[in-house]
């Protein structure tokens, strides 16, 4: 879901840059409000874990391979803000030092998932697992479907991204300038892969840890912390 | 054991399993991820690299490509292994690292 250079063109690129600064600025002012010194270890593992789980890349056997972001779980035990800080800066040292994703494609990569995927995981669990008590069956299952739909929802956005692009940018001749593929193509691989395959990765993998943490340290799943 | 001790061992744990997400892809031949294709793949699939992409895909020479050493594309997977294993201790360290300044920064409360 990284997107590389070359594969959008120059709108696109500033649009999602200039959509993520205050997404960014907002970010850093909640943040700022609500995170305590104590938690800033936890940030820092949210970041890592993220960084890490996005490179077990999964194989479609003969075909494309894919990844789980790890940004539902950030955002279900930070809150979705202290989550896009972490994600952006994971991807952001992934684009840099490794190339994975490209310089020009940070602000529409971090909008994909350290933006959307976070929130939309966020507000997912936070509606399932609604009322329930910490350790109960729901928050599970609520972490796993969660992590499912916004993994999923990044993947279309990403699509999207990609389809929109012939359209915008063509030569004289009709030969596309930047991703190749339309619409009709990008969002049914994109989302199809991910519905398949690596969203069942995200939402398993959220699932697990809530499950985990139930038993281990139920304090962090208390909400309204952040 | 506090959980935070025990979330850094499930890192360290994580980084040293890495090398599947290299392995799995080569064992069941699948090729690059959708819409991040090489220019040799791009070639096969629509018969042409478009201009814009060939011109911005070469804006950035990353240190580590694809987290592993310039010059090691021939190498065998033993070794790619090993250079994803450190590039995700140099990564991570760095991502860490970064948090930890910017949350001392955020953290610094105004008075």
């Amino acid at each position: 879901m990284h997107i590389p250079d070359g594969y959008l063109g120059p709108t696109t690129c500033g649009f999602f840059y200039v959509v993520m600064a205050p997404i960014w600025a907002v970010a850093s002012k909640v943040v700022k409000k609500t995170l305590k010194a104590k938690q800033v270890p936890l940030l820092a593992i949210g970041a890592a874990f993220s960084f890490v789980i996005m490179m077990f890349n999964v194989p479609i056997p003969g075909g494309t391979t894919g990844h789980a972001v790890g940004g539902v779980l950030v955002a279900i035990l930070l809150g979705p803000w202290a989550a896009c800080i972490a994600i952006t800066v994971a991807l952001v040292v992934q684009a840099l030092l490794f190339g994975d994703g490209g310089i020009t494609a940070i602000g529409a990569n971090c909008f994909n998932m350290a933006f959307v995927l976070p929130f939309a995981g966020y507000y997912i669990y936070r509606f399932i697992s609604y009322n329930s008590p910490v350790n109960s069956n729901r928050r599970v299952i609520a972490a796993g479907i969660a992590g499912y739909i916004a993994l999923n929802i990044a993947a279309g956005l990403t699509g999207f991204e990609f389809g929109i692009q012939p359209m915008l940018h063509k030569t004289a001749l009709g030969q596309a300038l930047y991703c190749p593929y339309g619409l009709n193509a990008a969002l049914p691989a994109m989302l199809g892969e991910h519905m398949l395959i690596f969203g069942w990765v995200e939402a398993i993998v959220t699932a697990l840890v809530v499950k985990y943490l139930q038993k281990q340290d139920p304090g962090l799943l208390e909400e309204g912390r952040m | 054991m506090k959980t935070v001790t025990k979330f850094w061992i499930g890192i360290a744990v994580l980084i040293i399993l890495s090398p599947l997400g290299l392995i799995m892809p080569e064992h069941f031949k699948a090729g690059a991820a959708w819409g991040e294709w090489g220019a040799d793949e791009m070639v096969s699939l629509v018969g042409y690299i478009p201009n814009g992409l060939e011109k911005l895909s070469g804006l950035w020479s990353a240190p580590l490509p694809d987290y592993a050493f310039k010059g090691w594309e021939e190498k065998g997977l033993p070794d790619l292994s090993l250079a994803y294993i450190i590039s995700a201790i140099v990564g991570i360290g760095i991502t860490v690292l970064a948090v930890f300044l910017i949350g001392k920064m955020l953290t610094k409360k105004d008075n």
